[in-house]
């Protein structure tokens, strides 16, 4: 922490921490607690009665106290859910990160920059359930002569047969993958821009100067300079990734092969009255995100000695 | 902005890149508006066409236009002793059979469509369409706000809340006065509860957190760095993690389905990122103000509300409209913790998509109401908007 922060006022010893109650206080109770809690839950069996173990069935296989792991992570559809996951991750970090700064790169070139980049960051404004709804209509599929939802009008009118989006297996993911980068989009190019806006002009024009193409200077020049704003943002992408639950819960409820680690974890709780299932999930994901918050935790650290 | 980049802004030399943002832009509008102009349509006119065809002509218009206009003129009044904009006239051709044989039938030994040939069925029945429209029998618009009214009331029969009130044929829970707007069922009410729930989780997260950077900020104290190096970390522990055990401790205090239940839960979860947010303004404000306050004896519970809060203002707005924002939008938490006694927007809609099955007139009116206040400050407070949302998007 910086030092020209550091306390400027005497003060008893016990000031600080009467500022620091009320916060301390919540965050214990709905975080730090309830987190170790998870944990132990995700050890214990169905009813909290006694541990894991106990579920464990005589000839089958048995993870002992880890039994609820076993369920977590072998178990058919916990497995789509990760597939699909490793599908939301690869292809939702690229497309939002690939597009934002594609519209980044191009708006910083005309004039209705701001207009556009409005148009954009817009649905970051709504909830996921509004944008389920918007984009249920648009994958809507018409059984009779009519197509109402856009995409299926577009390819009847092409002379292809319409498409059901969201049952179809293989395509439903992807379906929702788009409504994913629909909404994040705007998010990755309000960041990557303003890394952008910090590249500095003299060195771009005298590369320009010096022959290099545009997309030369975007590729030797740009992306090398922005580079630490592009891994937070994937960093950043990635966790929003691994939390998505309403675009799922709300367009296909995880049916048709669509199941995603955290609508899983939210059926095992209040679908199935699995709490031990269900916390073993929970654990899964804040493993996967802990090398996250490590990072994050250094990134800061580093900012600070900086200060 | 450096003189370059403005001058690069200048001149159609970079067509392509007009196209390719432009195309975006487009795409990226198309699926909102087409919500909002369905949520707009009479509910007959969704199911049968595309909420594109707003933008064309009405049925019939095409067929009026090859085979009458001619003589009885765009209006339909040009032949006075066959006015096809008098609806007396009109009302005795309901149907493509009654029309047909009037078409091919002789008026002054000549044929009725003189030399052109006579409409097939199709075709009759929309010109008997368009003619219902032009002789103002069929008086329905194509743009309606019962959609609106329906979701807002919670309405779910066959006809429309006006219609079934007028007629006085409402069902048992529908007043037909102002108190239908708060109907469990309806839209009104799910919106006075999101409101209910979001303001609190602001306020509330938002002052324990300023004190807490506060001193973090301008005290010194044993820990204060590794304290707030976890606090970091914090920020992105996920939601799910600690579902569980709080809705179980809620069942045992009675606290499921609360309003408290709620208020304290986003409290909890909004803080390590307010806190974050709010200390990273206030550590960089300038110490002198701070020492000089000191020195004429202010003490820190005066510093604190005469000094650091209104010189936080910026922050303080950015992290108001985002941690509002986040619990508008919320599904997860309302679902869980909230359900179905206090059902807010986002729940409302869900239960609509997921299970009742609604139609598209109530759901996309539905899921306009909820997302209008969101674009309304998106749209009002851009500046502080984006920098909350930027701030805060790794959040639970």
């Amino acid at each position: 922490m910086s030092k020209n922060s550091s306390g400027i006022m005497r003060q008893k010893p016990m000031t600080p921490w009467m500022y620091l109650l009320p916060a301390l206080i919540v965050m214990i109770t709905f975080i730090v607690y309830p987190g170790f809690n998870t944990f132990y839950l995700s050890l214990r069996n169905n009813d909290n009665s006694g541990w894991a173990s106990t579920r464990c069935l005589a000839g089958q296989p048995c993870w002992g106290v880890f039994e609820n792991y076993r369920y977590a992570l072998t178990s058919p559809i916990m497995q789509t859910a990760f597939l699909n996951n490793l599908k939301w991750i690869i292809l939702m970090v690229s497309g939002t990160v690939v597009l934002g700064l594609l519209i980044a790169v191009l708006a910083d070139r005309v004039k209705y920059e701001a207009l556009a980049k409005s148009l954009i960051f817009l649905p970051m404004a709504i909830s996921f359930v509004g944008a389920g709804v918007i984009w249920k209509f648009m994958y809507n599929y018409g059984s009779s002569q009519v197509q109402i939802g856009v995409l299926n009008a577009i390819i009847t009118a092409l002379g292809g047969q319409p498409v059901s989006w969201l049952t179809e297996p293989q395509i439903n993911t992807v379906a929702l993958i788009v409504v994913g980068v629909w909404m994040w989009t705007g998010f990755c190019m309000t960041v990557l821009a303003a890394a952008l806006k910090g590249v500095s002009e003299e060195i771009l024009e005298a590369s320009r100067v010096d022959g290099a193409n545009e997309w030369q200077v975007f590729w030797k020049i740009m992306v090398p300079q922005i580079l630490p704003t592009i891994t937070v943002v994937i960093t950043t992408m990635v966790i929003n990734v691994l939390k998505i639950f309403d675009i799922v819960y709300v367009m296909t409820g995880g049916n048709y092969g669509t199941e995603v680690i955290a609508n899983r974890m939210y059926i095992e709780m209040y679908k199935n009255y699995d709490p031990g299932r269900a916390s073993a999930i929970a654990v899964i994901l804040i493993i996967v995100i802990i090398p996250v918050m490590i990072m994050n935790i250094r990134r800061f650290q580093r900012q600070e000695e900086m200060r | 902005m450096s003189v370059h980049r403005t001058a690069r802004k200048h001149g159609l030399r970079n067509l392509p890149v007009h196209i390719i943002l432009i195309g975006l832009c487009a795409i990226w509008l198309i699926p909102t508006i087409g919500l909002l102009i369905t949520s707009f349509r009479p509910v007959q006119d969704i199911n049968s066409s595309g909420w594109w065809t707003i933008f064309s002509k009405p049925k019939g218009y095409e067929e009026y236009q090859t085979y009458c206009s001619v003589c009885h003129g765009d209006d339909g009044s040009a032949i006075p002793e066959a006015d096809l904009s008098d609806p007396d006239l009109v009302q005795n051709y309901r149907r493509s059979f009654s029309l047909l044989p009037s078409l091919s039938r002789e008026i002054d030994g000549q044929p009725h469509m003189a030399d052109s040939s006579v409409p097939d069925e199709t075709q009759t029945a929309a010109i008997i369409s368009y003619m219902r429209r032009i002789s103002g029998l069929d008086s329905s618009s194509r743009l309606t706000l019962d959609n609106y009214i329906d979701a807002f009331t919670g309405y779910r029969g066959n006809n429309t809340y006006r219609a079934d009130c007028a007629s006085g044929k409402q069902s048992v829970d529908l007043y037909c006065d102002i108190r239908d707007l708060l109907n469990p069922r309806g839209m009104g009410r799910a919106f006075m509860n999101s409101l209910f729930v979001a303001v609190p989780s602001t306020v509330l997260p938002i002052l324990i957190a300023s004190f807490a950077a506060y001193a973090f900020s301008w005290m010194d104290f044993k820990g204060r760095q590794w304290l707030f190096a976890l606090l970091v970390g914090l920020q992105v522990v996920p939601l799910q993690m600690t579902l569980i055990p709080v809705s179980r401790l809620y069942a045992q205090l009675g606290m499921n389905g609360t309003f408290l239940g709620i208020w304290l839960f986003h409290t909890g979860f909004g803080l390590p990122y307010a806190i974050y947010l709010i200390r990273n303004f206030m550590g960089g404000l300038p110490r002198e103000i701070f020492e000089s306050a000191y020195i004429d004896g202010a003490s820190h519970w005066t510093a604190f509300w005469k000094l650091c809060m209104p010189l936080s203002i910026p922050a303080l707005a950015s992290l108001t409209i985002f941690q509002f924002l986040w619990i508008w939008n919320d599904l997860l938490v309302a679902l869980v913790f909230l359900g179905g006694q206090h059902p807010v927007l986002t729940y409302q809609i869900g239960n609509m998509v997921t299970s009742l099955g609604a139609g598209w007139h109530l759901l996309t009116a539905a899921a306009f109401i909820s997302m209008a206040l969101p674009m309304l400050l998106f749209l009002l407070l851009q500046k502080y908007f984006v920098r909350g949302m930027l701030a805060g998007s790794v959040k639970g």
